[in-house]
């Protein structure tokens, strides 16, 4: 080999990383790449792309279809570096593609522990990326790093034991130079918490447990020794403030799910937000949405990230539409309430005080005789995205509307790694449904409700006639895209909900779309079955 | 709404076993999941299989609720009992289910003879106007080809003598209106936020799109009418002895 060719490989081999954290925060500088779950750490699911309109969406047409050797639910969102796609194919395979053509470069298959037990599927909703490094959490809780090149895999590092009912289900985190996550399993008694890990070695540099140990402040809000099994799981990505260097991050019920009865007090942080120094882990603040939930009210939605107007002076907000059927607006620097307004049929509580907290009706409290609450038990909306568009001032929620459930409470004893429920639940709409035949609106039905945040008004509601799993994206042309359970994937005007162009997808969509460029054409994908479709403008 | 009430079993005596209580939810549930998945084998009433039965808390090997969910989730090697890919509360609500077999309502009738049963079907019952057994009948009203496996006697009873006390979703019928003002109603097969499917009454298949209809709705009551008063006590057991015996093809 003679020097020169030696020193081109040299060369090659120093090229720059893929992407730097720098990116990751200036991504709306390049809309044409989907950096990170939620297309920005500010979580808001818009994009400035606009070659997609209201006029000419009507043009849009399949460009490739990836069919996932997997019959899970396809919950990830893909994230687009440079025109590759890493998608991941239920539950742990890391798949990258051609993003315009769908074509295979590479497949990275993990087989997760027999141990693992996530409550609800064996599922994964994205990786994170940084440099040329891709990191992906497993349902046998591992967070792993894999090269995004070669799909090799780079470290493996155990976040928690999965037999005892920890998962990572969730897209990781980027920060700085630090990967995030939370562990899911909060239907088996686990203590929940988010950790950061250090994105070259997997070494963890900080904790936050998620409910507090003798000591810690809010530990007085458990009852004995309740907040050992007291569950708090997070199992959606947070969100960061580079300016205020916080990571939020939505926490899941309290364990038991259903029977509050061995854990009085108001149970923190479960159903909270929480405000994380995102060097250190330490908190800067909370906002509980649901003290003392029985109803499994998790409070997983991704924070929402609005830098906005609000009564006359700028402010740093957070929008956030939770499972327990209230959106709510928060000042993000210091957690403070400023608004909060059903966005679905609420009767576990009469409205919120003047801090923000429910005052439960008298009613509500579960029993062994069944207690009808609204919304159900999946929520006004739960884990799938909202999204916010800066240019139509609009907040819009996947949400089930007049759903709701009979909750009936029954004993729970903790057995490690075993479901620790302490309920039987009755809904108006199935988990799954077989056949769709609903017709009346009693009976509970999916919509995109867009919201003036300003005023926790409705503006518009798009009905579905099945509820919703599939999550929102808007772009910078006003264009509105989502599904549902029926196997449509919608586009609509994002200023007034009318449908622009349907495509039948033939399986549920449980999953957010997303979009992307590549040599200057937009694509907008999303998930549906067990498929990944692409569609883009007839050329 | 009027809340269901809890239903307690309270096992035999023994160490071993548990006292359990049960909710009327999970028995609904775990009927649904029986019917489903156990009652091929085990029939309606859980007393196909020698030495089992169900109806009147007869297991082979079992021994409290606990053994009964493991033996549904994971199976009997060896047998013809095969493992199921539920989870512990849907085991737990099958065994709810079984619990409440001994105590649930109780059949009206009984020595009946299905082969006047059969002929009464036939004939001036006018049955096969709307349903269908092994081929033969009518598409519109739910296919009895096995009816006998998935329901229990006073389930079939009730249905002849009460039909709008319970309609499953599957089994709706549905109203629409075209926008020239023609009535069709038919079996709703499917609907979603655009269309609507249904099974009109010449059986064809009809699809719409749901904007150019002036209306629709559900037809809130059963097509099927009642035959309390219609047919004898002695009538009722053949008919439902002859429904009982349709175990599918």
């Amino acid at each position: 080999m003679t020097a020169c060719a030696l020193l081109l490989i040299l060369a090659a081999g120093s090229l720059p990383a893929q992407v730097s954290f720098d990116r990751i925060l200036n991504a709306n500088k390049e809309p044409q790449n989907w950096l990170t779950y939620s297309g920005t750490v500010m979580s808001q699911r818009h994009s400035l792309l606009s070659q997609i309109t209201p006029a000419n969406v009507k043009n849009l047409e399949l460009q490739w279809v990836f069919q996932s050797r997997s019959l899970e639910k396809y919950e990830a969102t893909s994230i687009v570096a440079d025109g590759i796609l890493y998608t991941v194919q239920a539950p742990n395979d890391v798949v990258a593609l051609d993003a315009a053509t769908g074509r295979v470069y590479w497949t990275y298959s993990y087989t997760p522990g027999k141990d693992a037990r996530p409550c609800c599927g064996r599922v994964n909703r994205g990786v994170a990326i940084l440099g040329d490094t891709l990191f992906m959490g497993t349902i046998d809780a591992h967070l792993v790093a894999i090269d995004a090149r070669t799909g090799k895999p780079i470290w493996n590092t155990e976040v928690a034991k999965d037999a005892s009912g920890y998962a990572l289900t969730h897209a990781p985190l980027v920060v700085k130079d630090k990967v995030i996550v939370g562990t899911a399993g909060g239907e088996f008694g686990i203590r929940g918490f988010i950790a950061a890990y250090d994105t070259k070695t997997g070494k963890e540099v900080w904790r936050f447990h998620n409910i507090p140990e003798p000591g810690e402040p809010g530990h007085e809000t458990w009852a004995g020794d309740s907040w050992k099994t007291g569950g708090g799981s997070v199992w959606v990505t947070g969100s960061y403030d580079s300016d205020l260097n916080l990571t939020y991050w939505g926490i899941g019920n309290p364990g038991p799910d259903w029977n509050g009865d061995n854990r009085k007090g108001d149970n923190l942080y479960t159903d909270s937000v929480v405000a994380l120094d995102a060097d250190t882990g330490k908190l800067k603040w909370h906002f509980q949405f649901s003290p003392h939930d029985e109803f499994d009210y998790d409070s997983v939605q991704i924070p929402v990230l609005v830098d906005m107007e609000w009564q006359g002076r700028p402010r740093k907000v957070m929008l956030w539409a939770n499972r327990n059927g209230y959106f709510y607006v928060l000042d993000r620097t210091n957690g403070q309430f400023l608004l909060g307004k059903p966005f679905v049929k609420v009767t576990w509580a009469t409205g919120l005080d003047e801090a923000g907290r429910p005052m439960r009706a008298p009613a509500a409290a579960t029993s062994s005789d069944g207690v009808l609450i609204y919304p159900g038990n999946q929520g006004g909306t739960n884990w799938y995205n909202s999204s916010y568009s800066p240019r139509t001032g609009l907040f819009y929620i996947p949400s089930w509307v007049e759903y709701n459930t009979v909750y009936f409470k029954t004993p729970a004893e903790y057995n490690e790694g075993r479901n620790f429920g302490g309920g039987v639940l009755r809904a108006n709409v199935g988990q799954r449904r077989p056949t769709l035949t609903r017709l009346e609106e009693n009976e509970g039905y999916g919509a995109v409700r867009a919201v003036d945040p300003k005023t926790g008004q409705m503006k518009w509601e798009f009905k579905m006639s099945d509820v919703t799993d599939a999550g929102v994206l808007t772009t910078a042309s006003d264009v509105l895209f989502t599904g549902g359970r029926e196997g449509y994937f919608f586009a609509m005007n994002a200023r007034t909900g009318e449908l622009l162009w349907k495509a039948t997808v033939g399986g549920q969509v449980q999953s957010g779309p997303m979009t992307y460029s590549v040599d200057g054409r937009q694509y907008v994908a999303v998930a549906a079955g067990s498929s990944l479709f692409s569609f883009a403008l007839r050329q | 709404m009027r809340l269901l009430p809890v239903i307690s079993f309270f096992l035999a005596a023994g160490a071993l076993f548990a006292q359990h209580t049960y909710t009327l939810a999970d028995v609904e549930n775990g009927g649904r999941l029986y019917r489903g998945t156990c009652s091929v084998c085990h029939g309606p009433d859980g007393d196909f299989i020698p030495g089992i039965d169900f109806g009147h808390g007869k297991f082979r090997r079992a021994t409290d609720d606990e053994s009964i969910e493991g033996i549904i989730m994971k199976g009997i090697e060896g047998t013809g009992m095969p493992s199921n890919n539920m989870t512990e509360q849907q085991a737990e609500n099958i065994v709810a289910y079984l619990r409440s077999l001994p105590s649930a309502g109780k059949a009206l009738t009984s020595g009946g003879n299905a082969a006047r049963g059969k002929a009464i079907f036939e004939g001036k019952g006018g049955c096969q106007n709307c349903h269908r057994v092994r081929g033969v009948g009518s598409r519109m009203a739910p296919d009895l080809t096995d009816i006998g496996a998935l329901r229990r006697v006073a389930e079939l009873e009730q249905s002849i003598l009460d039909p709008d006390a319970e309609i499953l979703p599957d089994n709706r019928f549905v109203k629409v209106v075209t926008k020239d003002g023609t009535e069709i109603t038919g079996r709703l097969l499917n609907i979603d936020t655009l269309t609507l499917q249904m099974m009109d009454s010449q059986e064809k298949l009809r699809f719409f799109q749901k904007a150019n209809l002036r209306e629709y709705s559900l037809v809130k009551k059963s097509p099927m009418p009642s035959f309390k008063g219609k047919l004898t006590t002695q009538e009722l057991a053949d008919v439902v002895s002859y429904l009982v015996s349709l175990k599918g093809i």
